[in-house]
């Protein structure tokens, strides 16, 4: 005898779900907030309340400058050509640099990746040269080099190498057994493998070496740049900063500075941002 | 006996076999009757880091064309490291490994594999994609008459429906039969199965086996197939070749083509399931 008392079974004919929604839609606030550009939108403004809080407080123009000076200020030299002139320059450099590092930090993990020498050479070069802050570099370069372009794309690409090098080759390593069994099974091999296989699998690590790269890059320039000055009379954005530090334009100072942020934000949020979407976060190998 | 010896006679008789017929296809024409892969001696041996262990030792197996030939046996017998040894990612300490009367001695798309893992479908491919995938890798056909083989191969799992989802958008099941697909669509001499439903749970499993059975009677694709359960190796198998525990040795090959998931829980089903458990079971009861 079991201790429970028997209880009598039963089956049930199931009605078709008619009455009850499945799904509903969200309320048109909550949908709102459901996009990051909305909530990344508020935090800037947020911060931007604050720093004109802040300096209306200290009421000091020439330590911190509101924050409707300097868009004042960012406005007009805008409007007068100025800023644009020296963000493009900034970023012509900025992108021969950063090409030049990455088809470089890919042929090192190729060849780490195909053979032990290049796995011990880039193990090797890459915890030799990683730590060696960039800013160290300029003085160097300037000997080799000279005042100009190449020292500024040399000390970029040291910059942007060994982080790329470094993130792509962690991808590489982290490729799932069953992927790499899987592609020489088809009669992969050699460069058509890690083009077809590699490269693909290893994009999340890719992607973010990119990012890392692209930040390194940018804050090595503009210190660079106030390293170097003017490079026959044509300065980026380091040095539309220091020349206005030393007039004590510090409200140009701080232009600068918004543009040096901007840029960031714009290639985060509408180049990296949209890499990520159209590949890594669409195969789901990214949330 | 006496009406034995002139069959005999006129057997021996009949012609040589045609002389225009090329040497592979006398080759083909002999290993049809014969075995269309043998597995002969084969050792197979791994490194870890301080001894070399034996997985397999001296196994030896014949498949015919159209077998679904079972490898059964405690985990840690060398039942999936004989399947990669089959699959050419392996190679053998001693014995070889001949398909088609060809020694194997790397991965190549005549041996099509299906592993376990789900993450054996590049996420970066749609499902589609993921079927022509080999197709295209392999350079076996060009992409539009690949898009159509892989359509027609998908149709054949269920899944034509799908095609243009990611593999992450989809369940354990889906991703098994997607696998079967893309290893089918090869049209492969042997299609090698390491325990690939393993990580599914029991009743998408049972449908998993009662499909495969019903694809292969369809395509009579030739099958090799590793699990550690008794009673999937009855249901899906025709021939079982049960493996000894670590090192693995063959300890018997049995019939099961009377069994399928319709002879579950008889009589008959149950005496042989108990008589593999015997053998898989007797010597650590012995020892």
């Amino acid at each position: 005898m079991s201790s429970a008392a028997i209880r009598p079974e039963y089956e049930r004919a199931l009605e078709p779900l008619t009455d009850v929604p499945t799904e509903r839609a969200l309320p048109p606030l909550q949908r709102l907030w459901q996009h990051s550009a909305t909530r990344k939108t508020a935090i800037v403004a947020l911060l931007a309340l604050s720093w004109e809080i802040a300096a209306r407080v200290t009421d000091n123009d020439l330590l911190l400058p509101t924050f409707t000076q300097t868009a004042r200020a960012f406005a007009a030299d805008l409007a007068s050509g100025e800023l644009i002139a020296k963000a493009g320059i900034s970023i012509s450099l900025l992108l021969q640099g950063y090409l030049l590092g990455a088809v470089l930090a890919f042929a090192l993990t190729a060849l780490a990746v195909s053979s032990r020498f290049g796995r011990e050479l880039l193990s090797t070069l890459v915890s030799m040269f990683n730590p060696l802050p960039a800013i160290a570099l300029p003085p160097l370069a300037l000997l080799w080099f000279g005042l100009g372009k190449l020292s500024l794309v040399f000390v970029l690409v040291h910059s942007v190498l060994w982080p790329l090098s470094l993130a792509t080759y962690a991808g590489f390593q982290s490729v799932p057994e069953t992927l790499r069994m899987g592609g020489r099974n088809y009669g992969l091999r050699g460069l058509r493998y890690v083009a077809l296989i590699l490269v693909p699998s290893a994009l999340p690590a890719i992607l973010s070496g990119l990012r890392i790269g692209w930040a390194f890059a940018w804050r090595t320039l503009i210190a660079a740049e106030l390293f170097f000055g003017a490079t026959s009379g044509k300065g980026g954005l380091g040095w539309y900063i220091f020349q206005n530090r030393n007039e004590l334009y510090t409200d140009k100072v701080f232009a600068g500075l918004i543009s040096v942020i901007l840029i960031g934000l714009l290639v985060e949020n509408l180049v990296f941002d949209t890499m990520e979407r159209l590949t890594v976060r669409r195969w789901g190998m990214q949330r | 006996m006496g009406a034995a010896v002139p069959t005999l006679k006129i057997a021996e008789a009949r012609p040589a076999p045609v002389p225009w017929l090329t040497p592979k296809a006398r080759a083909l024409a002999s290993t049809t009757a014969a075995a269309l892969l043998q597995v002969d001696g084969v050792s197979l041996e791994y490194a870890t880091h301080d001894r070399i262990v034996r997985a397999t030792h001296r196994v030896s197996f014949d498949m015919h064309r159209a077998d679904r030939f079972v490898l059964l046996g405690p985990s840690g017998c060398g039942k999936s490291s004989l399947l990669k040894a089959i699959g050419g990612f392996i190679t053998p300490r001693e014995g070889e490994i001949r398909l088609d009367g060809a020694v194997v001695r790397e991965p190549g798309p005549d041996r099509m594999v299906v592993f376990q893992e789900f993450d054996q479908l590049p996420p970066w491919k749609t499902v589609l994609a993921n079927v022509m995938f080999p197709l295209t890798a392999s350079r076996r056909l060009p992409k539009a008459e690949a898009k159509d083989r892989a359509m027609e191969t998908l149709a054949k799992v269920g899944l034509a429906d799908f095609a243009q989802a990611y593999p992450h958008t989809l369940s354990g099941g889906m991703k098994q039969r997607v696998a079967i697909a893309r290893a089918l669509a090869m049209q492969p001499k042997v299609l090698l199965m390491d325990e690939p439903f393993a990580a599914l749970d029991a009743l998408t499993r049972r449908r998993m086996q009662e499909e495969l059975l019903a694809l292969w009677e369809d395509v009579k694709f030739t099958l090799l197939f590793v699990t550690h359960s008794i009673e999937e190796a009855l249901v899906v198998g025709n021939r079982i070749g049960v493996l000894s525990p670590h090192p693995g040795r063959v300890r018997a090959e049995l019939n099961a083509d009377q069994f399928g998931l319709h002879s579950l829980g008889s009589a008959e089903f149950q005496a042989q399931a108990q008589r593999i458990h015997g053998l898989l079971f007797d010597d650590e009861a012995a020892a």
